[in-house]
């Protein structure tokens, strides 16, 4: 019996990401998702600007390459145009949370039905590792060479916490992929942002705190750790919203 | 009895498979690279693998197929 | 055949694009062109379209090419100043092979400019408006009636092309009410066999996207583009003759200053003057032929705009100047009074008296 292969909702194109980028682990738990909801052949996918530009070629579904941020509006447009197909949109930080960030709460706040899933690894990888609007204090980048500094480069963004302020939003976690247990949860998450708009829910978002070891300069096995030591202490895990659970309390 | 199957060409040796087998059974190759210049990862005593599929949960690439 | 109506430009726009088989409409508000999105607002929820008004030009135009990759009719309007954020957009919408409606009721400008009318777009429209190589499709309508006629050709030609048409206005038209006989409703929109619907697990997946690394297979991209903008400036320009059989000047006008220049046309004709006059209906593909025929038969060109001269400049192109072309131009929101092009015309008539 196979218990583990690869979901049938990605194609058999190889990734392009460095070794030990998490970009793989997610991309795999959203083809899971769609694979066990049986909704591969109603799935349009919007891919962003940055590492995951080519996304498109990777997941077996219809895709659309966005502008730079402006994937939550495309998907947007798809979803009205056809509403009773699932649309997710799969962006990283620079993408969703600076040049994207007025389409992303828009987004929210209308309570779009639409799953969007958000990178945050606090860099901005494809362009060779420059700040991010969620990169750490401290944080030494291409473009702050002597760490991030609060009093000129301003403070981290915390998408969810955000986002939990406004009354659109269906769904809101913080996940990571770093160890067994937590990739179990993320693809929990993740499934259930597919499935809530399935049910007609409204505006789901699962943030995953992810590595980018290359323009972190550690191993994968470091960065790894450094999730745990640096990123998880920023941006907690958990539940920032999730409406169904709410009403059932 | 526990089966992997590796898709060597896919992988970038980038080893949080081995650091996720509870068995310490997955080595990256010492001796040998894939087409693509990476060490790959190898089962060093499959018997003793008991399937449970961490590493291919943490795999980025979608090398690795379980079959118990 | 639909009854005349009265009505005011902009909201000729809009129900001539529904009855175009539009349903997908995203805006946001701008003067002077906020009729439409009003329209719309009223209109679209009754007949089981989408009105949204997005949080920006920025991201309408992207909710735009959203809808259009599905291959529905979409469309979105604004004035001057949101056209320019939208070209983002509207560049990924050429880039990646999609038809749908840009209007632009243009202000003027640069930067915020004003809120009455102006045709300084001109150059934004007609050389590509947004990063890289491609054009859109460019019509000019000079009256209420072409407002409604223009946008059903819009969509008809953007489709048949693959490739963003805009309705460039100028805000005379948006504003002023005329009678219009209305086109007759478009039943079935044509199936796109690109379109991003769902595989239905029944086909391979489709892309839809402008990015290309390969420069060998972008530059293919360009040149098969091209050779299909080759193919529209061959066979799409439009234009309309006015008293042209005899002219020896040609006025060349669009929008509201040729219906100035008629008035002037008229007036000089009473003097015993030829002139007349061609006005582009096309700006993108401009034209260029009936412009050079004409070239061979006028001793001169005035060119009457509410900009600086920006289409002069296609007309000193279009007949690659072989003959003198003036100018007579207002800006700003001001339109010239029919005395204003007569003098422009005098001053051409008299120079040739003198020679």
């Amino acid at each position: 019996m196979i218990v583990f292969d690869k979901p049938k909702s990605l194609t058999d194109a190889v990734f392009h990401y460095c070794p030990g980028c998490t970009h793989g682990i997610v991309h795999r738990l959203v083809a899971e998702s769609i694979d066990e909801l049986g909704i591969e052949g109603r799935t349009i996918g919007i891919a962003p600007v940055g590492c995951s530009v080519l996304a498109y070629n990777y997941f077996a579904c219809d895709m659309i390459e966005a502008a730079h941020g402006r994937a939550p509006a495309v998907a947007t447009g798809v979803k009205r145009a056809l509403p009773d197909r699932i649309v997710f949109s799969y962006q990283g930080d620079g993408d969703l949370a600076s040049i994207g960030m007025c389409e992303t709460v828009s987004t929210a706040a209308r309570g779009e039905n639409i799953t969007i899933i958000f990178i945050n690894n606090a860099i901005y990888g494809m362009t060779g590792g420059q700040m991010a609007p969620t990169s750490l204090i401290g944080q030494v980048t291409q473009t702050s060479p002597y760490g991030r500094d609060p009093k000129t480069q301003g403070y981290p963004i915390r998408i969810c916490e955000l986002l939990a302020t406004l009354d659109g939003p269906e769904y809101l976690a913080r996940v990571t992929v770093n160890s067994v247990p937590h990739v179990r949860q993320a693809k929990k998450a993740i499934k259930k942002a597919f499935q809530n708009q399935i049910e007609g829910k409204g505006f789901s978002l699962v943030e995953v705190v992810s590595s980018c070891p290359t323009n972190w300069g550690v191993t994968p096995l470091e960065a790894m750790k450094w999730i745990d030591e640096k990123m998880i202490p920023q941006y907690p895990l958990g539940v920032y919203r999730d409406r169904s659970e709410e009403a059932s309390r | 009895m526990a089966k992997l199957t590796f898709k060597e060409e896919l992988c970038k040796g980038c080893g949080l498979c081995v650091n996720a087998c509870p068995k310490g059974i997955l080595a990256l190759a010492k001796n040998r690279l894939n087409g693509k210049g990476h060490a790959p990862v190898e089962l060093t005593d499959p018997d003793a693998c008991i399937g449970c599929a961490s590493c291919a949960i943490m795999c980025p690439d979608c090398v690795i197929k379980v079959e118990r | 055949m639909q009854e005349k109506v009265l009505m005011k430009g902009n909201e000729a726009i809009a129900e001539a694009a529904i009855l175009a088989g539009c349903r997908h409409y995203f805006g946001y508000p701008i003067t002077p062109q906020t009729e439409v999105a009003a329209y719309m607002a009223k209109k679209m929820p009754k007949i089981g379209g989408t009105f949204l008004q997005a949080e920006s030009e920025i991201a309408a135009i992207n909710m735009v090419y959203g809808a259009a990759s599905t291959g529905k009719r979409a469309m979105t309007s604004s004035s001057s100043p949101g056209i320019a954020l939208k070209c983002e957009g509207i560049s990924y919408l050429a880039g990646s092979d999609l038809p749908a409606l840009i209007v632009n009721v243009q202000r003027g400008g640069p930067g915020l400019g004003g809120i009455q009318p102006s045709q300084s777009d001109y150059y934004l429209a007609t050389r590509g408006p947004g990063h890289g190589d491609f054009h859109v499709i460019v019509l000019a309508p000079s009256s209420v009636q072409e407002m409604a006629d223009l946008t059903g050709k819009a969509f008809e030609l953007a489709e048949k092309y693959r490739m963003p048409a805009m309705l460039l206005a100028d805000g005379t038209m948006g504003q002023m009410m005329e009678p219009v006989v209305l086109p007759d409703p478009v039943e079935t929109v044509p199936e796109k066999t690109w379109a991003v619907t769902g595989t239905g697990c029944a086909r391979e997946h489709r892309i839809i996207n402008s990015l290309d690394l390969s420069p060998v297979n972008l530059e293919r991209l360009n040149l098969e583009r091209f050779k299909r903008y080759e193919k529209v400036e061959a066979e799409e320009a439009m234009w309309e003759s006015f008293l042209m059989e005899d002219a020896e000047i040609c006025i060349v006008s669009c929008g509201i200053t040729a219906r100035v220049s008629r008035n002037a046309i008229v007036a000089a004709r009473e003097k015993g003057i030829r002139v007349g006059m061609i006005r582009p209906i096309t700006l993108w593909p401009f034209p260029k032929k009936a412009l050079l025929n004409a070239a061979d038969q006028v001793h001169d060109f005035i060119c009457v705009e509410l900009n600086m001269g920006q289409m002069a400049e296609d007309v000193e192109l279009a007949i690659r100047c072989r003959k003198p072309v003036a100018r007579c131009n207002r800006v700003g929101g001001m339109i010239p009074s029919p005395d204003e092009v007569l003098e422009a015309i005098y001053k051409a008539a008299g120079k040739e008296a003198g020679k």
